[in-house]
């Protein structure tokens, strides 16, 4: 007998929204409060799995057309990128840098090369976590 | 110093806000044990997950509320991850009761003994002829 998912598909029609806005508050908070690039993935991936329990994994394949093995390749390659840019500039291994910009929308803003870091642990922890759910989740 | 400090402590506006911030939390926790008490005595796992959806979310709801309100008001710090918080638990919480008791009813849990009407039953049945 096929099941009825209306409340379930309804309810995560919204929350994933909040969930996915959530976690990139996280993300973005690290700096200053607790928060940062592992948690912000943990949610983000959480959002999605929330997404495959309310439709099936190949509907929401189609809709996050995303290869999270590549994903964790990108990360990784972010992550040693940012560490190693340093080298460049006469200075060591993973010293980060940082400076005030003037940016249209939100004025007077520091931006910090650690925050790319952490997008490359971001990346990895989304990539990995989807990856482990959904080999387990189509071996029938 | 003391004198202005004190008549800060005891103004019209910190009463009433401390006096809405007391009722709140305590009508939280009071909800809260009522949850509680339903688990343990209600006889079957619908009853159950009623107890445990309606109430235990208007507990925290208000025991959120009430912590928002204390520190908006008395710590001049307004934090909207409560806002979203209580609206989060407000969306979910009767869903998942909805779920549980749904995925019980589908795996043929028995109702408690004093059920004395089942449309749901009747429901499923048709649903089931319908398909064959």
């Amino acid at each position: 007998m096929r099941t009825n998912d209306v409340m379930l598909q309804t309810a995560t029609k919204v929350v994933t929204f909040i969930i996915l806005m959530f976690a990139v508050h996280i993300f973005f908070a690290g700096h200053y409060t607790p928060g940062g690039g592992f948690v912000g993935g943990l949610l983000t991936a959480s959002a999605i799995v929330l997404l495959m329990l309310a439709y099936d994994i190949e509907t929401v394949k189609k809709i996050i057309p995303f290869n999270y093995v590549m994903m964790t390749a990108t990360g990784l390659l972010l992550a040693l990128g940012t560490a190693s840019a340093s080298i460049f500039f006469n200075v060591p291994f993973f010293t980060h840098a940082y400076d005030y910009f003037d940016l249209p929308l939100w004025g007077k803003t520091s931006l910090h090369s650690a925050a790319l870091f952490d997008l490359g642990v971001y990346l990895v922890v989304v990539g990995v976590t989807m990856t482990i759910i959904q080999t387990i989740g189509e071996d029938e | 110093m003391r004198n202005s400090l004190r008549e800060e402590r005891f103004s019209i506006e910190t009463t009433i806000v401390n006096i809405l911030i007391i009722i709140l939390i305590s009508v939280g926790v009071i909800f809260s044990v009522v949850t509680a008490l339903g688990l343990v005595r209600l006889p079957d796992v619908y009853t159950r997950t009623h107890a445990a959806s309606k109430s235990s979310t208007l507990g925290v709801m208000c025991i959120l509320g009430g912590t928002f309100i204390h520190f908006w008001l008395r710590e001049d710090h307004f934090n909207p991850q409560l806002v979203i918080a209580i609206a989060f638990l407000f969306i979910t919480s009767p869903v998942a009761g909805h779920l549980i008791g749904r995925a019980s009813y589908m795996s043929g849990i028995p109702l408690a003994e004093e059920t004395v009407r089942d449309d749901m039953k009747i429901a499923v049945e048709k649903k089931k002829g319908e398909q064959k």
